[in-house]
């Protein structure tokens, strides 16, 4: 597993430090909020609506059990017993009290973590799946690739001032779990005839105000040829990109108004000079990147129950259902720990939770534990054999909830319980749905699902890409819930629909139980999900299930 | 004639704790909406947001919040992000809710 070189802990002790001195001439008036609080963001500390909120970044949402104890211990410490994973695969500590976050960053920096924020118009940070190394679709191991753009792209100078952020996705398989299509750059790992391995890649996606689909503008590059490539299309995106206004800077808009033939064209020019001096990364960089991401040794028992035999126990089942998924190597497993029990707040994990987490991926999952942006706990490595003892240990703690990728398996994002920045809560529009959907015969029948909610346009709840998105608006003074509908984020990436005028806050829960009504009305069969019935049908159907009885109401 | 004037308040956050706080008549400042001092005209909101703005090393972000008065004559907030401010998260009972 990747863990800090020596420059690294030096640096992050030294930030640190300096955060710790900040933070003295903050409290005793020398320094002014104008002045503090650039270096306050830096350092992952930002002021929500009712207290400071610390943000800490989970790299390729990779995480340890000694980590994963140490975000307890101070989630105890320093807060209130908990924490909220995101849908950027972080953690965020909901409140800390200003003197105490230096010891805060101390104890982050003792098991090789930080809360620094790439902050400026560079190349923030780039994401992978979450099942990198076992998915059983897997082509390789996106990760290292995602460490090898971070640190190419870290000291590149000429990408230092680019005209906006810049975000990059890397799935090592076909089936994108890293929604690479809402993303600066994304990079989905395909085979070509020659059953090579490389790269489609994609440009311009992105969600908030202007949400875009991106657009395939290679559809295999070797992997060789990645980084002259990428340094293509950033400095076409350097020459051409706007910088005479924040909203149209961002690359997905030079590729809306140049055309995606244009844009390819540049690229590929770019792409032949480039190649000329620059043919990638030393191999023995490379090969260091790709030692610190190596596999666990799996050897799975031979199993004496076959997997075919019916499990006796009907919640250990239906768990094995919905959160396992299979591992690349047979007999292996992949556990997703849903951190969405009915009624509860999306992403959230208590300080004991966490523990359990730690000693069980210790125990079964070969040390290593995963963030997933859809707010769950991976353990990555674990032997189907031991599925049967995880899962108790799982319902003992209050995380064996059975329901990954079903309608209670909502993404929600902080909302206007904490963000400053919201027009509106989410967090108990989750809770009420999960409520109403609580019987999880229900939710089976119901099938694949994925509801989410953003408190606000900024989409940090990527409501875009929800078969049914949920934006949370101020109306005039009340809270207001615009849905969309037929949206997704994998390979076939669609940004969703506005159904129509909003619903108040009282309206919104009534709205999804009419939608999900219709869709059960309308469904060929229960194989066909949600976003295949609204794909057949268009929108017309569930306009009609949302509005028509309104109206009967409002008559 | 001039519109009616929607009397206003003063809220910010703490410096050290984050909570939200309310400035009171003679410049202190309470954790409590009700003890908020309310402007009754525009140059009153200017003259305590002043007030606020000078205390760096003790609030963060202070700004004007519209507020009515409740029958006792105390202010109570309009907008419902200011009535959550007064409370605290919805899905926990922390923040200010929990220290009353
Ligand atoms: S979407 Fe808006 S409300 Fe939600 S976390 Fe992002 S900025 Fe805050």
């Amino acid at each position: 597993m990747y863990s800090y070189s020596e420059f690294d802990e030096g640096y992050v002790r030294e930030r640190v430090r300096k955060f710790r001195s900040q933070v003295e001439r903050r409290i005793d008036g020398s320094l002014t909020e104008d002045e503090f609080k650039p270096l306050r963001l830096m350092n992952g500390l930002y002021l929500q609506l009712h207290a400071y909120m610390l943000r800490v970044a989970i790299p390729y949402g990779t995480i340890n059990p000694a980590q994963m104890r140490q975000l307890a211990d101070i989630a105890d410490k320093w807060d209130k017993g908990y924490g909220h994973f995101t849908t950027r695969q972080n953690i965020q500590f909901n409140w800390p009290k200003l003197k105490d976050v230096p010891d805060m960053l101390d104890a982050l920096a003792d098991v090789g973590m930080h809360a620094i924020q790439t902050s400026g118009n560079c190349i923030r940070n780039v994401t992978a799946d979450h099942f990198a190394g076992a998915a059983a679709d897997e082509i390789e191991d996106p990760r290292p690739t995602a460490e090898l753009l971070r640190q190419w792209s870290t000291d590149h100078p000429e990408f230092t001032f680019l005209p906006r952020k810049f975000k990059v996705a890397i799935t090592g398989s076909p089936n994108d779990r890293a929604v690479t299509k809402a993303h600066d750059i994304g990079l989905r790992m395909v085979r070509n005839e020659a059953g090579e391995p490389g790269y489609e890649v994609i440009v311009g996606g992105g969600l908030g105000r202007t949400p875009m689909v991106g657009k395939v503008v290679r559809e295999f590059l070797p992997k060789i040829d990645l980084l002259p490539y990428l340094e293509a299309i950033l400095q076409v995106y350097n020459l051409s990109g706007r910088r005479d206004n924040k909203y149209k800077a961002r690359i997905k808009i030079l590729v809306h108004e140049t055309g995606l033939d244009e844009i390819k064209t540049r690229i590929e020019a770019a792409f032949e000079a480039q190649k000329k001096h620059f043919r990638g990364p030393e191999p023995s960089l490379v090969a260091a990147i790709e030692a610190a991401f190596s596999q666990p040794e799996l050897d799975p028992p031979v199993m004496s129950i076959s997997l075919d035999t019916p499990v006796r126990d009907p919640l250990l089942e239906s768990w094995i259902d919905t959160n396992v998924s299979e591992h690349k190597v047979p007999g292996a497993a992949i556990v997703t720990v849903s951190l969405k029990p009915i009624g509860g707040t999306p992403g959230d994990a208590t300080s004991d939770q966490m523990r359990v987490l730690a000693d069980l991926a210790e125990r079964y999952s070969h040390n290593e534990l995963r963030v997933s942006h859809e707010q769950n706990i991976i353990l990555p490595h674990v032997y189907r054999a031991d599925l049967p003892a995880i899962h108790a240990a799982l319902r003992e703690a209050g995380m064996a909830t059975a329901n990954v990728g079903l309608i209670s398996d909502i993404i929600a994002c902080p909302g206007m319980d904490y963000c400053a920045l919201a027009t509106a809560r989410s967090i108990p529009i989750a809770q009420e749905i999960s409520q109403r959907f609580e019987d999880i015969r229900v939710q089976k029948d119901i099938g694949p699902l994925k509801i989410k909610i953003s408190g606000c346009i900024n989409a940090c709840g990527h409501h875009h890409v929800g078969h049914i998105g949920i934006l949370g608006l101020d109306k005039a003074g009340v809270e207001s819930y615009q849905l969309t509908l037929g949206g997704d984020g994998t390979q076939t990436a669609t940004i969703g629909t506005r159904t129509g005028p909003g619903f108040a806050a009282d309206e919104i829960i009534p709205a999804v139980e009419r939608l999900i009504d219709a869709y059960l009305g309308l469904r060929e069969s229960r194989d066909e999900t949600f976003l295949e019935a609204y794909r057949r049908v268009g929108m017309e159907p569930f306009k009609a299930a949302l509005y028509s009885e309104a109206k009967a109401h409002a008559a | 004639m001039a519109r009616a004037f929607t009397p206003k308040i003063v809220t910010a956050n703490d410096l050290f704790e984050g909570d939200v706080i309310y400035l009171r008549a003679d410049g202190t400042w309470s954790r409590e909406h009700g003890d908020a001092a309310v402007a009754q005209t525009q140059e009153r909101a200017d003259e305590l947001l002043a007030v606020a703005q000078a205390q760096q090393d003790v609030q963060i972000g202070a700004y004007l919040a519209d507020a009515e008065l409740g029958a006792d004559g105390r202010p109570l907030p309009i907008h419902f992000r200011e009535a959550f401010r007064t409370r605290g998260p919805s899905n926990y009972h922390h923040g200010k809710q929990a220290q009353a």
